[in-house]
This record gives C-alpha cells, structure tokens and sequence, in this order.
C-alpha cells in the first residue's frame, strides 16, 4: 500500500464530503434558517478521521452497519458543530453521509494498493462531484424562479434567502401571483396567441417542408446539389442581419403588430432546417415502396401522402416539436414586430413586464413559470423525438 | 418515354419546391440583400412612415338657411419631413345636393366631389370649404353628409427607393473610437463562450457516459437551459445576480466569503489580486459569458455524448490491459475520436455566438461593456434610430459571417477528403 494513495483518498474523500454537506447546507439556509459557517475546519479533519477509520475496518464486517455507523457519526459530530438547527437538518446531513460512505464502502487496503488506483479515485469521485454540482447549478434558477412565484415581494425584500413556502397559506393565496398574472396582465391572451403562433408555424412549416424536402431527397432536377448545399448556408444567417430590413419592409407593408407577419417570418426562418431534417429521413426510406405505388397508379401527391408520410412520422414529429419549441421561444422578431399588447406573444409580455414599471417580482417570475412550463413538459414526455431533432438543429441556437 | 418522363419529374419537382424557394428568398435572401441597400442611405426610423395626405371633414349648419349646408375639409400632410405631390381628392354626396360657387380645383360631377390639390410641401395645413344646397329646397341632412369619408391619393418618395445614396454610414462605423472596442468584445465574448460551452460540455458528456442510478434522468436535466426560453431564464438570472436583494449576493455575505455586495452585471471592471499582480476583469461580460456558457453547454454536451457512445469499448479494454491510467486513456483514445466533433461544434458555436443577440440584451441591454456587434445593431437601429447604420453594422457581422462560414466549410470539406 503506498503512502501517497492513502493521502489522496483522504484528502479528495473527505473534500468530497464537505462539499456535499455545503450543498446541503446552502439548501437549508435557502429555507430561512440561519446558518453562517460552513466549519470548514472541523468538519474536514473529522471526515478524514473517518475515512481512516472506513479504510481500517474494510470489509471486516457488514457493510451496510458500518456505512450507518459512519454516518451516525458524522452526522452527530455535525450536530454539535453547528448549534440551534432543527431535527430535519441533522436528518438531512445523516441522508447526505449515509449517500458518501455508501460510495466509498468498497474501499480498503486491498484496492488502495492496485495500480493508478490514487487516479481512478480522483476521477470517481471528480465524477460524482460533477453530477452533484451540475444538476445543482442547472436546476437551481428553475427552483428559483419556481419558488419565488410563490412568495409576496414583502417577504422576499425582508429575507432574501428564505426560500421556504408556505403551504399553510392555502392554495388560493400560494397561487395568487398566477390569479393576478392571468387576470390583470392578461397573460391568458398572450399564451393563446404563443399557442396560435406556435402551432400554425409548426403546420405551415409542414405544409412546404414536406413537399419541398421530397423533391429534394428523390426527385431529379437541374440545381438540385446547389439547393440542397444552399439549405445549410441560409439556415446559418441570424436573425439579426434581417431584423432591419424586415423592420422596414413589414411597417411599410403593415404587416407589423400581426400575428401573420409573425407567422411568416417563424416559417421562413425554420423552412431550412425542417427541409434538411426530413430529406434525410426520406432518403431512407426504400425506394421500392414507391415504385410499388407507381404501378398501382398512383401519382406524386398519392405517393406523398399514402405512401411516405405514414412511414415517415417519427421524423414528421421531431421536426413539428422542433419548429415548436423554436417558435415558442423565439424573442427576437417578437420583440421588434409586436408593440401593441393585443398581439403580444409569451416571450414578449415577459420582456414587457419587466421593462415597464416596477411589476414585483413574483410576478415577473410567475410568468416566467407560464412560459417555461408547457416547453419544459413537452421536452420530458417527447424526449426522444426532440433530442434527435435538436442534434440535427443545432447549427443554430 | 423516358425522356418525358424525366421532364414530368422535373416539373414536379420545381412544382414542390417552389413555395419553400419563394417564402425563403422573399423573408432570408432578399432582407440579407437590401441590407446592403439600406447601409448606403440616410434613413431614420422616423422615415419609415409613409407621408399621407389627410383630411377630418367636418359639416356645419347655416343658422338662417336650413337647404344650405357648409362642409369643412381640414386637410394636411401627415408627414413633417417629406413632400406629397398630385395630390386627388374624391368624396361622395347625397343625391338632390348641389355646391354653390365651387373651388376651381374641385368638380362636382353626379354626386362626386373631385379635388386635383396639386403638391403638398412638408407639415402642410389648409381648409377646403364649401357650401352645398339641396336642389329640391328640402332640409339638408347632416347625418347623411357625414357618413361618407372622403378619400385622398397622393405621390409621395418612398426614402427607401430613391436613388440617393451615402457613404456616410460607413465611415460612421470605421471612424468609430468606439468600434475596435466593439469588436474586442464581440470576439472576446465568442471565444470564451464557445471554448467554455465546449469544455464543460466534454466534462458532462464524460460524466454522463458512465453507467449510475438516475442517468436517463441527468440526460434530460442537463438540456433544461438549452430547452427553456431564453426571456425566462435571463431575468431569472437577473434576480439571482442582483446585488442587494439577490440569491447569490446575500448567500456569499451570508457565509462571510465577500464583505459586500458585487454587481455582477453593472460593474464593467473588477480589479482581482493573483500572487501580487492586478489583474482587471470585465466583471459584467464575463457574468454575461457565464450565462451563455450554462445555456449552451447542454449543446455541446449533446453531441459529444453520441460521439462518446460510439466508442468501440474494445479501445477501452484493450487500454486496461496495457495498464494504462484514466488521464492516459482520456488523452489517447477519448479525445482523439471525439476531437472531430469539437471542431465542428467549435466552428458552429463560434458563428452562433458572434451573432448572439437575445442573451446579453436581456441580460445587461449592451451596459457596462457588454455592447457586442449585434447588440450595436439594435441600439443604432431603435434606441437611436439610425436605421441605415445598423443596416451597415449588419453588412460588418454578413462579411465576418462569410469569412467564417468560408473557413467552416474548406475545414468541412477537408475533413471529408480525410474519410
């Protein structure tokens, strides 16, 4: 057994603690309970002791009451560091050791002294560190922004850390910013019109991609490489380039402050890419099929329609969630086209409210929760399908 | 036969293509062309309307002759910049109604009132009065003569059409002291987006690929940021980083770690001591650049995770075999089949991030030294409203865009010849 193995196991192990118990203790304060010092110091001796001591026991008895027996401990000696916390605290901190010995359980003397195994540590535990801290930095501000629509601007200006909601309240006044957000500032309205747009840009798109996107992928024709070559290069133009011109063009016109001008441009801008998603999709699709519906007499729509838009609807539906959450999101063009409320979409009513007078922020945050919700879901159940599509949309973003 | 079969197929073909072809030029191409035309012209945003001749009609009775009616025509030019020439005028009246002593630029032809009312100069006012009669000596009706509107044509110069053009918003943008500033920026909060997103999309991909309780669910957390709506998540953010009511400001006082609150998006500079050197930061745009790297890692993360699936795990066994450690096994076989994904994404996050708009301007709106080439574009073109000179800061990001894209796809096509 080398002597430097021991030392990294140490010294990474019980870092790796400390920082899982900071996490925890940064959630507790965030539940208003008072809470100044991390005692760095203490608790970091303390876990290498009882690192030692797991490396000293090994696997000589059951597992399973040792990582308790560890836990137990640590989660007392924490108790009496820290003075004044609530019973669930040191419950938490039990939970949270009882998770790290469990990790570490396996190692003794035998595994210390392998090859690299100084390494292998590191990087086990660099690992479960990383899943921690980045599934605590992604969903904090989601938290954040959750838990806040739920308090009053008082109580948040009085404590800005106390995250804790009170469900002692009842539901009515728990939800009472999203009453006001969809009573008084009409975001009722505005999710219809995000909803309308959304879902005609996803329809429009379809109705010229699919066309279009078959042509390409099977039809034979004079500029046919340039077009397909072309697809990519448009798609990668911002939107900022066009936003002035389209400005001009669209107030002359009249076309500003209206759902089809928004609608116009939101196909324009995901055409490229919904043609390029399905063309490959087509392309592998046997082309035998079609010939077998050539002979039984069918033309070009008839092929289309009972012949490869059936076969190709996974493909058709990552593309619609796509063009979707694109839609849904889109900031920019909503920005410059839409300045009357009446046509206001999600995304806009947002950057409206916060803009305009003071709105207390419970509010800005509950209709940041109206916009994020409906996308967020949609992501979890049809994960599958919009991942694919995300990977071949990601040249923007 | 064949032949004519291939010129139906061709038909068809263009038959199908064609609406995508028209909406795609008409909304992406055209725009990207008269940019161009734009940046060479003097155009405000107040420009934009077009002049309009207008006139309120408003009808009078005569107190002592109930046949007789006076219409007043308040006309005037809409416009306080331009000109309206060849102005008509066309109204309609009841039957049985007649004017008396009529204007010599008017006729009064079966119930129409025509007008020719020649040029308009620029903020324009006049009044056209005339006194009608009924023929039939009834009483003339108000109401009726009311509910027609009259209706005004006139030419005037579209400012976007003339002929007229300047170099001046060119030599605005180039002579700018400010514009190297601007590029730095720009470049500086590309690179360390793109390079971060990428570094810790490598990181979470790596984690990600090992096998532990709750993976699929990490997978789909991890795409949240990229997921959500960009309005959403900035102002979360703003909340967090505020300095005297934010999350994070009174987490670090709390814990004792700053003494004071730091504005993490309104300060342009912060002064850091490392070993004794000081070292300026640009607070605000590296805060800005944070957020940008934790919206757009997921992407990263994401394709370098199906790269990293598709490592035959042979290279792996047959690595334990040799003895060798984890570092080595990332340096020789992790990274060299991953490293043609991190081109391509470094390429496409770098065009991305040059013409990023959204995330700064919600974030900080172009204050405290965040103000990248797009942003420019906005603020030139509506908070000042100079819309020819963000035609032209927009002909700078086409040109910068063109570079790159020529470069992506030479990298592109050469790695191509390599396979």
């Amino acid at each position: 057994m080398k002597i430097k193995n021991i030392l990294t196991y140490c010294f990474i192990s019980s870092l790796f603690l400390f920082s899982l118990i900071c996490i925890w203790k940064i959630l507790v304060t965030l539940q208003g309970i008072e809470l100044i010092n991390f005692n760095f110091n203490k608790l970091f001796i303390f876990g290498i002791i009882l690192c030692v001591i797991n490396l000293l026991i090994g696997k000589k008895f059951n597992l399973n009451i040792k990582i308790i027996i560890l836990a137990l401990l640590f989660s007392i000696f924490d108790y009496f560091v820290s003075i004044n916390l609530p019973i669930w605290y040191s419950l938490g901190t039990f939970l949270v050791s009882l998770f790290f010995f469990n990790t570490i359980k396996n190692y003794d003397k035998n595994f210390l002294s392998k090859n690299h195994s100084s390494q292998k540590l590191f990087f086990n535990f660099l690992t479960l560190f990383g899943i921690t801290l980045f599934s605590f930095v992604i969903l904090f501000p989601f938290y954040m922004m959750l838990v806040t629509s739920f308090k009053t601007q008082a109580l948040l200006l009085l404590n800005p850390l106390d995250f804790s909601i009170n469900f002692a309240q009842g539901l009515p006044e728990l939800f009472k910013s999203y009453f006001i957000v969809f009573k008084d500032y009409n975001f009722g309205r505005y999710m219809l019109t995000s909803t309308i747009v959304s879902l005609g840009t996803v329809i429009i798109t379809l109705i010229f991609a699919i066309p279009a996107a078959y042509a390409v992928a099977r039809l034979n024709f004079f500029g046919k490489n340039f077009l397909s070559t072309s697809i990519l290069i448009i798609y990668l133009f911002p939107a900022i380039v066009l936003v002035i011109p389209l400005y001009t063009i669209f107030s002359q016109l009249g076309l500003r402050n209206s759902i089809e001008g928004l609608l116009i441009v939101y196909t324009a801008t995901t055409l490229p890419v919904a043609i390029y998603m399905l063309q490959g999709y087509f392309k592998s699709i046997p082309k035998e099929l079609e010939e077998a519906g050539i002979i039984d007499g069918q033309n070009w729509l008839g092929i289309i329609f009972k012949i490869i838009l059936p076969l190709s609807l996974p493909a058709i539906s990552s593309v619609a969630l796509y063009v979707f959450m694109i839609a849904w999101n889109e900031f920019l063009f909503s920005l410059m086209f839409l300045d009357r409320p009446n046509t206001f979409t999600l995304s806009r009513a947002i950057q409206f409210l916060n803009v305009g007078a003071e709105t207390p922020r419970q509010y800005l945050m509950a209709g940041s929760v109206v916009v994020t919700l409906p996308i967020l879901i949609i992501f979890v159940y049809f994960e599958k399908y919009l991942v694919s599509g995300l990977t071949a949309g990601s040249v923007k973003g | 036969m064949s032949s004519k079969l291939a010129k139906i197929e061709k038909r068809t073909a263009y038959l199908l293509i064609l609406p995508s072809v028209l909406l795609v030029f008409s909304i992406i191409l055209f725009p990207i062309f008269s940019n161009i035309w734009i940046s060479f012209k003097n155009v405000e945003l107040k420009d934009l309307r077009i002049p309009e001749p207008r006139a309120k009609k408003l009808v009078k009775l005569i107190k002592d002759n109930p046949n007789q009616i006076k219409v007043i025509y308040k006309l005037r030019n809409s416009s306080l910049t331009q000109e309206i020439t060849n102005v008509k005028f066309k109204d309609k009246y009841p039957d049985n109604i007649e004017p008396i002593d009529l204007d010599n630029k008017c006729q009064f032809k079966s119930n129409l009132l025509k007008c020719e009312l020649g040029n308009w100069p620029k903020k324009y006012r006049e009044n056209l009065e005339i006194v009608f009669q009924n023929t039939n000596n009834q009483e003339v009706s108000k109401k009726e003569i009311k509910s027609y509107k009259p209706k005004l044509s006139g030419k005037s110069q579209n400012i976007l059409l003339t002929y007229k053009f300047t170099l001046k918003n060119f030599k605005k943008v180039i002579k700018d002291k400010a514009f190297i500033d601007l590029l730095s920026t720009t470049f500086y909060y590309t690179f360390f987006g793109t390079i971060g997103a990428i570094v810790f999309g490598i990181l979470a991909a790596q984690m990600v690929n090992q096998k532990f309780f709750g993976r699929t669910f990490m997978r789909s957390v991890l795409l949240f940021p990229y997921v959500a709506p960009v309005v959403a998540l900035a102002y979360t953010w703003e909340l967090l980083l505020d300095p005297t009511s934010g999350t994070l400001n009174n987490l670090l006082i709390n814990y004792q770690i700053i003494d004071g609150p730091i504005n993490l998006l309104g300060q342009k500079y912060v002064t850091l001591n490392i070993l004794g050197f000081d070292f300026k930061l640009r607070l605000a745009l590296t805060t800005v650049i944070i957020f940008e790297i934790w919206r757009y890692f997921p992407l990263a993360f994401l394709f370098i995770l199906a790269r990293l699936q598709a490592v035959p795990k042979e290279l792996y066994e047959a690595a334990d075999v040799d003895g060798a450690n984890p570092i080595q096994k990332f340096l020789n076989i992790t990274l060299p089949q991953i490293l043609a994904v991190i081109s391509i994404l470094f390429m496409i996050r770098f065009i991305w991030n040059f013409n990023k708009f959204e995330d700064i301007f919600l974030l900080t709106g172009g204050a405290s030294g965040t103000r990248t080439l797009p942003i420019n574009v906005y603020q030139q073109g509506f908070s000042i409203g100079d819309i020819g000179m963000g035609s032209a800061v927009s002909i700078v990001i086409v040109v910068f865009l063109l570079i790159f894209m020529f470069i992506y796809f030479k990298l592109l096509g050469k790695r191509a010849d390599e396979n």
